[in-house]
């Protein structure tokens, strides 16, 4: 096992009024993709830029390629950054831009031009040297701004929502690539972003960061199926939110209802006891639907409800429904077989849910009851 | 129908002060000054063209001293300025922020709102013979008498890059402002050091405000009166003087209107070397100042 | 650097050094002005001996005239305020004109306007004042001849100090109109159209009080420019002279306190008129925009 690559052990940054980064310790493998997923706000951007180094930080320290950056000035660190703006300089061609460093380093021009030739090569931009970075379409720029860093070797590339302020489609796009880039290269990426997609797509690991700290740690998957707190459940993914009290636990399964009554069953983390406040989590794709009991697995407690409005939106198209004592809101994906294009508002339904795939907290102190 | 008819007679409207101001006040006058640098007095009332009044400035060495000394100085001047300028602008754009920053800005504004003349007689009050500075320097026991500063070059250039200050800063600090502070940390990142963003990022960056900041500086300069005559007296031998001495004091107005458009003709000649070797276009400056 | 790179201590010293250098370069002068004036000594230099107000309120009977007993110092203040308020009037009302016909026409040959519009800065004021001179004195030579016209506000006197200030304030009027003018989002007249307003009003009730800022950022500072002007103010002054060459004037004779006290009279009201906008609520940007006083 080689030493990781990025090493934070336990660091602090404080602003006046409040602590952006909490005693944060983790680490990055050599060439995988790590990235920071968090709500605007959450300090991941705080904790970026202290790995750049344009923030020092209140206590901790940061280790890089086995080095401590302490006191070390950003240009004298093994990292790069891709900017969330870009920050490709307007007054340099395209060549220049992807020279700049390697000039900074006192590499000779011909050696300077044949890299800059090669990198723009690989990241498939062979003929825009020449160009001006305002002729380039938004993601060639991005791939400048890639290829720039990368030029440089570094043992890190930081980067910072850089598909933010693209559209839609190219945001999906430039996904795809970023991904095959970071395979092609090698180079570990540290990636920050509050688009829970563009986190479970691209990376090997992710940290989901709330108020300075990492809620949880791991592999997209373990995000995914496994959130260890309320904040991941409802942060990664869609899902039911259902806040209620426990009436019973028998072994891993919890028994809770909601105060007007609904009854569901929940796989629980913790330890909650009876009559102790929970929060339970539901994932849309996780339900069975059906028009009669009779379509639904029978080993699985029914709920029925009737359709509020049809959320029609291709592949992900869901229903919105309301259960129908509590008239709770509920959110149940439609399968892709079309089956279930045609239902109406009002209509009659009943679904179904493996409380081993549905999740249950003991509640956070201040939660409000909106689903997350 | 109507609209057209509408819109032309607005369009009617609103070109008639811009064409009788710059009709009237600028082109009509420049044109009529022309023609007077281009002749000269036989008699009472009589007149030819010729280029009399110019083959006098080139036979002249006085006039011709005179006018490369006030050119060169502006050059210095405008120079000058820029240095002295340029951290300031920095300072206000880049390292403060918020309410300091504009705070700093407005008080740097402040002096010049308030006409050359108090401020040049306040220079006068410091650095004449019996002055502040010169006391000061007695009872330091720097200078065993008080020394006269007034009426040197250096006191002079002190004057005029003092009085010049405003039309650097502006332009300076409004291009420094657009600057985006992560271009800096990308290049930063990329291993530059400070020398090398300010060469690469920085004043490639802010070349127009820099332009405009000296055009203007220099405009001013060379065309002016007051300072040089008060802080320089006798010795300030500027251009200007020049023209006004032919013009009010000796009345030849024909000798002063060709030393007008000779100082027109540099003014204009350095504005476009300028403008050339910054690659910029006049509009675009201007506009920015 | 920015802040967000590391600065050294000795750079931050000396950044601050040289702040410090700075502001002292920039207030010394108006400091030593505002100071003399109080001197109890008939020249204003050193040494300090003792204060007094004589320089303002004294009269004949202590044998010093102060600012408000010095009759010509007095109605040259008043000549000044005259001069300012036309040259200010003008230049806003041509000034905005220029803005919309800028900002708002299209017609064939707008690119040579807009240069014209800014020829009048890169004319030195000594020109500008020379050649409205000179063609104010042939046009005034040309009715005398063929119509035996005696146009007399045609020579040398405050007229022409308004017309030669104007021909430049005009200009940066225009300049500061037209900024603000072009940052105007034309959809908000669009939708006041659109919810039934007349062109009219959308003018009265959206665009002016949008331009407002702008309008009495340049009168301000068209107002101050014109008191401060000096050069080409000097070549068309008839009689009557305005402050600056006034005090010129007096300047080159020899210095007296009483030009310390009017000045400060200027530092104090030109002051007040930065504050009072300042205050009106213009930004930074603004102010930025309201940078008077051309030497």
């Amino acid at each position: 096992m080689s030493t990781p690559d990025l090493v934070a052990d336990a660091v602090v940054k404080r602003f006046a009024d409040h602590v952006a980064v909490d005693a944060l310790s983790f680490s990055v493998e050599r060439g995988s993709f790590f990235s920071i997923l968090g709500p605007s706000g959450c300090g991941k951007t705080t904790l970026l830029r202290m790995i750049a180094g344009f923030i020092a930080p209140d206590g901790g320290d940061i280790a890089i390629g086995g080095q401590s950056m302490r006191n070390v000035a950003p240009n004298r660190r093994p990292v790069n950054m891709v900017f969330q703006q870009l920050a490709l300089f307007p007054m340099m061609s395209v060549g220049e831009n992807v020279e700049f460093g390697l000039a900074r380093r006192g590499v000779g021009r011909a050696d300077r031009k044949r890299k800059s030739q090669e990198m723009l090569e690989r990241v498939g931009l062979s003929g825009a040297a020449h160009k001006r970075v305002d002729e380039l379409s938004g993601g060639q720029r991005q791939r400048v701004a890639i290829a720039r860093s990368l030029v440089l070797e570094p043992t890190l590339l930081l980067l910072d929502e850089p598909l933010g302020a693209l559209d839609l489609k190219l945001r999906e796009h430039m996904k795809i690539e970023l991904k095959q880039l970071q395979a092609a290269f090698g180079t570990t990426f540290v990636y920050i972003t509050h688009d829970q997609s563009e986190a479970l797509v691209l990376s090997d690991h992710v940290g989901v960061m709330n108020h300075g700290r990492f809620e949880q740690l791991g592999t997209p998957q373990e995000l995914y199926y496994r959130p260890q707190t309320p904040f991941v459940a409802g942060f990664v993914g869609a899902n039911n939110r259902i806040v209620g009290k426990v009436d019973s636990i028998n072994g891993e399964i919890v028994a809770l209802s909601t105060a007007s009554g609904w009854s569901i069953r929940a796989r629980r983390h913790g330890s909650p006891a009876a009559g102790a406040a929970v929060e339970a989590f539901v994932r849309p794709e996780a339900c069975i639907l059906g028009r009669s009991v009779a379509e639904l697995p029978q080993e699985f407690p029914v709920q029925a409800g009737a359709v509020q409005s049809l959320l029609f939106d291709g592949a992900n198209s869901s229903v919105l429904l309301l259960e129908e004592r509590t008239r709770h809101e509920f959110r149940i994906a439609l399968p892709q077989t079309g089956q279930f294009s045609d239902l109406k508002p009002g209509e009659k339904i009943v679904f179904s849910f493996d409380p081993e795939r549905a999740a249950c907290f003991p509640a956070r102190a201040g939660a409000d009851g909106r689903s997350a | 129908m109507q609209t057209r008819w509408h819109a032309r007679l607005m369009l009617a409207l609103l070109l008639a002060p811009a064409l009788l101001w710059l009709g009237a006040l600028i082109i009509l006058p420049h044109l009529d000054l022309a023609l007077l640098s281009l002749r000269q007095r036989t008699g009472p009332q009589q007149y030819v063209s010729s280029l009399a009044q110019y083959r006098t400035f080139f036979h002249e060495p006085l006039y011709w001293h005179v006018f490369v000394r006030t050119a060169v100085m502006s050059v210095v001047s405008t120079l000058f300025t820029l240095l002295v300028a340029f951290p300031i602008a920095w300072i206000i754009a880049k390292i403060l922020q918020g309410r300091a920053s504009s705070l700093l800005f407005i008080v740097c504004l402040v002096p010049f709102w308030v006409s050359e003349t108090v401020r040049t007689l306040g220079w006068m009050i410091l650095l004449r013979e019996s002055g502040v500075l010169p006391a000061l320097l007695v009872k330091l026991g720097l200078t065993a008498v008080p020394v006269e500063f007034l009426y040197r070059d250096a006191t002079i250039m002190l004057g005029l890059v003092y009085t010049s200050m405003l039309f650097m800063l502006v332009p300076l600090v409004s291009s420094l402002e657009s600057l985006d502070n992560s271009l800096i940390e990308a290049a930063y990142d990329l291993g530059a050091s400070g020398a090398s963003i300010l060469r690469t990022i920085v004043i490639p960056h802010a070349a127009p405000g820099i332009t405009a900041g000296c055009i203007i500086v220099f405009m001013l300069t060379l065309g002016n009166y007051l300072t040089p005559t008060l802080l320089g007296g006798k010795n300030s031998e500027w251009f200007t003087e020049q023209i006004y001495t032919q013009f009010i004091t000796r009345f030849n107005w024909e000798q002063g209107a060709a030393f007008g458009f000779l100082l027109l003709g540099l003014s204009t000649a350095m504005v476009m070397i300028g403008l050339r070797l910054a690659g910029q276009r006049f509009g675009d400056v201007m506009r920015r100042t | 650097m920015i802040p967000s790179l590391p600065r050294p201590a000795w750079l931050r010293t000396a950044t601050a050094a040289y702040l410090i250098a700075f502001l002292v370069f920039l207030f010394l002068p108006l400091i030593v002005v505002a100071v003399f004036a109080f001197n109890d000594a008939s020249y204003p230099a050193p040494p300090w001996r003792g204060f007094t107000m004589d320089w303002f309120l004294g009269n004949a009977a202590k044998a010093r005239t102060g600012l408000f007993q010095d009759a010509d110092l007095l109605g040259s203040i008043w000549t000044s305020f005259v001069v300012a308020s036309w040259v200010t009037l003008l230049s806003v009302l041509v000034g905005t004109a220029n803005a919309f016909l800028m900002e708002r026409a299209r017609f064939p040959g707008q690119q040579v306007l807009s240069v014209l519009i800014m020829a009048p800065l890169v004319i030195p004021g000594v020109i500008l004042g020379i050649s409205i001179l000179a063609f104010a004195s042939r046009l005034a030579e040309l009715g005398e001849d063929l119509f035996g016209w005696e146009l007399d506000f045609l020579r040398p006197g405050l007229p022409l100090v308004v017309l030669g200030q104007f021909s430049y304030m005009a200009t940066i009027a225009t300049l500061t109109i037209s900024a603000r003018l072009r940052r105007f989002d034309r959809t908000l007249e669009e939708a006041a159209l659109n919810l039934g307003a007349s062109r009219p009003a959308v003018f009265r009730t959206i665009v002016m009080p949008y331009l407002a800022p702008a309008l009495t950022g340049s009168a301000a500072i068209s107002f101050v420019m014109s008191f401060a002007d000096f050069n080409t103010t000097l070549m068309l002054v008839g009689a009557d002279s305005p402050l600056t060459v006034m005090m010129y004037g007096r300047m080159r004779e020899g210095a007296s306190p009483v030009l310390n006290a009017v000045s400060l009279f200027l530092m104090i009201a030109s002051g007040l008129l930065a504050l009072t906008l300042l205050r009106g609520g213009s930004k930074p940007p603004q102010v930025q925009v309201a940078a008077p006083s051309a030497p």
